[in-house]
């Protein structure tokens, strides 16, 4: 498995570059991961990293970008939870990138 | 896997068709309980009538107060709530396997429908595609 | 003789020959899936119970954990972690698995 360093510290990474051990996940290897994505992170952003770190905490997977729309509508509010919104944010996929940003395996039921 | 939701777009608008996926084993022991999980949650993107039943050692699958820790496995129990956000609402379980196994719905971490085994055998019945595990 | 087990009762029928098959005195350690027998309300606890008579009956704590059913092991049934096991093992001249 390919290895990162970040901060001094080494972290291993799959062959896309996900995050290999959830519990490694803090937030400079999240700036790390935005890099190599080109997000630039903004409080927006960090609020569904840290959206979607809770709620694979509470159900052990990474949600589909769809059921992701829709616990983010309910969470953060209609105008945050929508496909327009999320796709500025995360303009290759918001599943699939801020998924990788918060150190998460590639969503469930995600095609 | 997008060739065929293209197909299913194309030939099938607006054809949903009941499908059901059918959990027969416990949870560690087999990968069995865990892919059919996932391909539950996989099967949610193509908006069909999804229902899932738990009969046999399945019903193991829904016990609440699991710790994983010790085997060093991810404790997927937790995942069957999410089912509810993928839009898979029908969660069946066969009141013959919970008996036999001691259970009642107060042990499960998600709320279910319990049915007698006449009441599964004809919603089996009634499906299109049963996919059992 | 250690007889380990891994298969639900309520599926297979490898506990069932373990326990016909094993002589008085001997231990019997249920693991991974095997562990539901030792259960509360389970329709294969009555034959761990009626075969505690001449056996020592085991069952691995972490995969009770693991299964959500640490609280509802029967009276008689010794809980032992991975270390318990490895004992078992060296305490017996001869392990039989039951696949």
């Amino acid at each position: 498995m390919p290895m990162v360093e970040v901060a001094g510290k080494s972290f291993e990474v799959d062959e896309e570059g996900y995050l290999t051990n959830l519990n490694d996940w803090n937030q400079d290897i999240a700036e790390y991961l935005a890099k190599e994505e080109k997000v630039e992170m903004t409080e927006n952003h960090w609020d569904v990293v840290n959206f979607l770190r809770e709620y694979y905490d509470e159900y052990q997977i990474a949600p589909a970008v769809r059921v992701l729309t829709k616990a983010v509508a309910k969470k953060l509010g209609p105008e945050k939870g929508n496909n327009k919104y999320l796709y500025e944010l995360f303009p290759y996929g918001p599943a699939k990138q801020a998924c990788k940003i918060a150190g998460l395996p590639k969503p469930t039921g995600c095609i | 896997m997008s060739d065929m939701m293209d197909d299913m777009e194309e030939g099938g608008e607006g054809v949903v068709k009941k499908f059901m996926f059918v959990n027969r084993k416990a949870p560690h022991g087999t990968i069995y309980a865990l892919e059919g999980l996932e391909v539950a949650l996989i099967s949610a993107a193509f908006d069909q009538d999804v229902s899932m039943v738990f009969v046999d050692d399945g019903v193991y699958e829904l016990i609440k107060g699991v710790n994983t820790k010790g085997i060093e496995v991810k404790d997927f129990s937790k995942t069957y709530r999410a089912l509810e956000g993928y839009d898979i609402e029908k969660l069946y379980v066969e009141k013959a396997s919970m008996d036999a196994r001691g259970l009642t719905q107060d042990d499960l971490i998600v709320d279910v429908i319990a049915l007698d085994s006449a009441e599964m055998a004809n919603l089996m019945a009634e499906q299109d595609v049963v996919i059992s595990y | 003789m250690l007889h380990i087990v891994n298969k639900s009762a309520t599926e297979r029928n490898s506990l069932e020959s373990a326990l016909r098959l094993a002589t008085k005195g001997s231990a019997v350690l249920l693991i991974e899936d095997a562990v539901y027998a030792a259960t509360q309300g389970s329709v294969a606890a009555a034959k761990v119970q009626t075969a505690m008579a001449d056996l020592q009956i085991y069952a691995l704590g972490p995969d009770l954990d693991a299964r959500g059913m640490s609280a509802r092991v029967l009276d008689g049934v010794k809980v032992v972690d991975y270390g318990g096991f490895v004992d078992l093992v060296t305490e017996h001249n001869c392990c039989q698995s039951w696949l």
